[in-house]
């Protein structure tokens, strides 16, 4: 499918096109055409939201409004947010918008098994600060219907207009005619195992080894916090794995009838058992490393494993920040004379 | 577990007593390896490693030998600016020693200038000096196997007597006894050559790994540098080669499970031309090949492949089992040396910055660059000169036992090397005079009291560590040798608080996970019992063990590090393996169901 007006399926785009797709829309972009299994699907470019802002606008202003705010001004902009949180989700997509995004959610249908889809918000900035602020991470999950998925495309746009997200800019003096988001609707894989995946250690920055963590059932179990998950360590070029750290795992979380996710007990026999087999955690590395290729440098993955296939998708990948952002000393520095670096050894100096 | 219920501290030397009716049996050491009261200032540690059990009153001179030798390179040869030699001492024949560290920091000074005069020059020219010593050594083990067994001839031959000699047959017991222990002697100065230079050139890339990435497991590190055609795995590869030999000649039926080696040999022997021909290759490997004894090399009753060909047949009859079945039997040299190249490279890419790759060359340089000698010199220097010296020594034993001296040629190892040149001297004057040697009234009852103390000692636990601990061990050369750290006593001082845990912990050394039945193996005679499929639990490791590599699953070892030769053939044969356990052949049961965690060092008692 071509690219529409205001959408674009994940092969289409990739990282150049971020201030249009956001970050999440143009890793997706990226691993799909690097090749990595990605859940299909499709990012609603930040046209669309220009689009809904100015249908807004014709009805009573939005941006003149915020850009109004006195940065102190804490009552005004709770107000200001209760009142453009009601209008976005009150009112309706223009018609051109609506049809496009319920095409490319039928597309969806139609191709996968499963009418079930995330529908995540997408910032179009990287910078850690902005991405720290309130409502950009949104995620819904398991959204079963069309209209579901038009309500939940708005209140991604609507978190942009929170108290946290309104009082930020404020405080930071941006123009509101900057801010803009894109949202990513993809298939939703119906996970018996899902986690997170770092390509260096989080815990010493070692970049040889890869960290795996998971736990039974959807993802959003672990990047919560709401499970301890098994833990593995898997030496990147080798394969060896040193650590295999296996928790009781008491809840896992499973898409629920009516569209969410419910939260319910691991059957009591795995609640101990690995959640990933060695095959897997290979696989695993195999795909961490490509990505890490792609990218150069080590990437933070969130990755499920799919109920009845087996198969290994990736959900998300980001680059790694913290120890990529340290300053890091060498190890060592080249000597005038190698044999000068015996003497750490044989100097006493250890 | 109360951390308050042990006391932290190691006992002194002078509160640890000799076993009350093995005072005699201690008192054969010589006065200055035992210990005195002035021994309690000073730290030491047992070296369960080398000794890991009590020693005979002859083999004490392996001790003596080689520290007499590490320590003149450490202190005098090289100067190592933080050390000198390692002291020793023996008590209930278990031997422990202890560094001498140098602190001063005008003394550290002025022995870095002399060791950067010495050491680097033989970094510089390590590939010469090592084929120089390589020449040495073999000239020393010519030199050992062109002295005549002793014998004592009624009447000196006539042609020494034409000849005008001036020298007779007596005097040469002597000379032969004092060239094998001048050979022993010097084989030690040849093999701390370069062994301390050796390993801290190792060791530099190893820090360096460590640092670069925080999480590689030591063996990751060893596989970089490891070498692929390395002596060590010439014996096993010989009995592939035999394997082969025996299908393609067409006398493999010979090799039949469980037949001794002697009936094997006779079988074919009577077969025909084919099996001739067989016993002409096997005469090839053996020499030198054969001359691998099946432990560490520290202890008379290590015996060599040459002496107890049940050890290689063990193995061959299992690898031509599989030349039969068609299994590729090859070590694939070029597939190994592929897969080193392409591990270093894939570190190599991993490090952060080109500067840091340029530190990576140099240091990885320079350990490819010594490692022939680490992984070399124990065939030429522990198991084929060794092998000479004993069963010189055992040539001495069959002798004097012929003269009464002994019930047996083997009790001549329960005296010291003092005690034995008297006895040589007894036998000789003896002959000179025509009358009785006092030795078989004197020796006998002496041996069989140190034979008993041997065996109260091998029951009696011995503590780990004596005397103050230091708050640091900065001492290079006990770091290196023995991977004796801080942490390392604390770990000692804590054992025992974990009471009846069902885990052990050692080094990893060979990654994976298996279930088993163990098989408790302490010598070589015991190899037969292992089965297809067991786990091998045995004390010390060594490649001469790799045949049976071949038919387990995993390894357990008592003693040894990552770098310890077991490992190295574990990894290659991809087995798991858990080495320097500590206990692991007294805490597992024979025929216990056990788990290896070889990627983490962790063997689980199950059951």
């Amino acid at each position: 499918m071509p690219d529409a007006k205001y959408i674009s399926w994940f092969r289409d785009v990739g990282l150049e096109d971020r201030p249009r797709v956001g970050g999440k829309g143009g890793s997706l972009g990226e691993l799909e055409r690097a090749g990595i299994d990605v859940p299909r699907g499709f990012v609603v470019r930040t046209e669309a939201f220009e689009r809904f802002v100015e249908a807004l606008e014709l009805q009573a202003p939005v941006r003149s409004r915020v850009q109004g705010l006195a940065a102190g001004d804490l009552d005004g902009t709770a107000s200001l947010a209760r009142e453009l949180r009601a209008r976005f989700d009150d009112a309706q997509l223009p018609p051109e918008l609506e049809l496009e995004i319920r095409k490319a959610y039928a597309a969806l249908c139609q191709a996968g098994s499963m009418p079930a889809v995330a529908v995540r918000s997408s910032a179009t900035t990287e910078d850690a600060a902005d991405a720290s602020f309130a409502g950009l991470q949104d995620t819904y999950l398991w959204v079963l219907q069309a209209d579901a998925v038009a309500r939940k495309i708005r209140s991604c746009w609507a978190s942009l207009y929170s108290l946290e997200s309104l009082s930020y800019r404020r405080r930071q003096g941006l123009a509101e005619s900057t801010v803009a988001m894109a949202v990513v609707v993809q298939t939703m894989v119906d996970a018996r195992t899902a986690g997170v995946m770092f390509t260096r250690s989080p815990i010493s920055g070692d970049r040889s080894v890869i960290t795996i963590e998971g736990s039974w059932g959807l993802g959003s179990a672990v990047v919560g916090g709401e499970v301890t998950p098994d833990r593995w360590v898997v030496a990147k070029i080798t394969g060896e794995i040193p650590v295999r750290d296996i928790s009781d795992k008491a809840i896992c979380h499973v898409p629920a009838a009516g569209g969410g996710v419910d939260v319910v007990p691991v059957e009591s026999s795995l609640r101990r058992e690995p959640c990933l087999s060695d095959q897997e955690l290979q696989s695993l590395r195999a795909i961490g490393r490509q990505v890490e290729r792609h990218y150069g440098r080590p990437q933070d993955i969130e990755w499920a494993v799919e109920r009845h296939t087996n198969r290994i998708l990736l959900l998300q990948s980001r680059p790694e920040t913290v120890w990529s952002n340290k300053d890091n000393q060498p190890a060592a520095t080249p000597a005038s004379d190698p044999l000068l670096h015996v003497m750490n050894i044989f100097g006493g100096q250890r | 577990m109360n951390a308050q219920a042990k006391p932290r501290e190691f006992p002194l030397p002078s509160s640890v007593k000799v076993i009350p009716g093995t005072e005699r049996a201690q008192a054969a050491y010589p006065y200055h390896i035992q210990f005195t009261q002035a021994d309690d200032r000073k730290f030491w540690f047992y070296n369960s490693m080398h000794f890991p059990e009590p020693m005979s009153a002859f083999d004490m001179v392996t001790a003596e030998a080689a520290y007499c030798a590490l320590g003149a390179a450490n202190t005098r040869v090289h100067c190592l600016p933080t050390t000198l030699g390692i002291d020793h001492r023996i008590i209930n024949g278990r031997v422990y020693i202890g560094g001498n560290a140098v602190t001063d920091p005008a003394e550290i000074a002025r022995r870095t200038v002399e060791f950067q005069k010495r050491a680097f020059h033989y970094y510089q020219n390590w590939e010469s000096l090592y084929a120089q010593w390589k020449q040495k050594m073999l000239k020393l083990i010519e030199d050992a196997k062109a002295l005549p067994d002793p014998v004592l001839p009624e009447f000196e031959p006539l042609e020494n007597v034409h000849a005008g000699r001036g020298v007779a047959s007596n005097h040469d017991l002597l000379v032969t006894y004092q060239k094998t222990l001048e050979g022993y002697f010097r084989m030690w100065h040849h093999h701390f050559e370069f062994l301390l230079l050796g390993y801290g050139a190792y060791l530099t890339f190893f820090g360096f790994c460590k640092k670069a990435f925080p999480e590689i497991t030591d063996q990751t590190i060893a596989r970089m540098v490891a070498g692929i055609d390395a002596e060590i795995f010439r014996p096993d590869d010989e009995l592939r080669r035999l394997a082969r030999c025996a299908v393609e000649l067409n006398v493999d039926a010979h090799f039949r499970d469980g037949a001794a080696a002697a009936d094997i040999m006779h079988s074919l022997r009577e077969s025909g031309e084919a099996g001739r021909r067989w016993l002409d290759e096997l005469q090839v490997s053996r020499e030198p090949w054969f001359n691998i004894n099946v432990g560490d090399g520290f202890y008379h009753y290590h015996r060599s492949w040459n002496d107890d060909l049940s050890m290689p047949f063990s193995g061959l009859t299992s690898y031509v089992r599989s030349v039969r079945a068609g299994e590729p039997l090859d070590r694939q040299v070029g597939r190994l040396q592929d897969e080193r190249r392409q591990l270093i490279a894939d570190y190599r890419d991993l490090l952060s910055s080109d500067e840091e790759r340029a530190a990576y060359d140099q240091m990885i340089g320079l350990a490819h660059r010594v490692f022939p000698y680490v992984e070399g010199h124990k065939f030429y220097c522990e198991h084929w000169y060794t092998n000479l010296f004993f069963n010189k020594i055992r040539a001495f034993g069959t002798m004097l036992a012929g003269q009464g001296f002994f019930a047996s040629a083997e009790d001549v190892f329960q005296l010291t090397h003092y005690e034995l040149e008297a006895a040589i001297i007894d036998s000789m004057n003896a002959w000179s005079t025509g009358a009785e040697p006092r030795g078989p009234a004197y020796w006998p009852p002496i041996i069989a009291e140190r034979k008993a103390a041997i065996a109260v000692w091998a029951r009696h636990e011995t503590p780990p560590a004596l005397g103050p601990i230091p708050d640091v061990i900065d001492d290079p050369a006990i770091v290196m040798l023995w991977g004796i750290t801080r942490e390392s006593l604390d770990n000692w001082l804590s054992a025992g608080d974990a009471g009846d845990s069902n885990e052990l912990r050692g080094f990893a050394a060979s990654s994976g996970v298996v279930e088993g039945i163990a098989r408790i193996v302490k010598s070589v005679e015991e190899i037969s019992r292992l089965q297809d499929g067991d786990i091998l639990v045995c004390q010390v490791t060594n490649p001469t063990w790799a045949p049976i590599f071949h038919k387990i699953r995993a390894a357990v070892s008592d003693i040894g590090g990552s770098m310890s030769h077991a490992a190295i053939v574990a990894r290659e044969y991809g087995l798991p393996a858990v080495v320097g356990t500590g206990n692991a052949t007294s805490k597992i049961k024979d025929g216990q169901r056990i788990r290896v965690d070889g990627g983490r060092g962790i063997v689980t008692l199950l059951l």
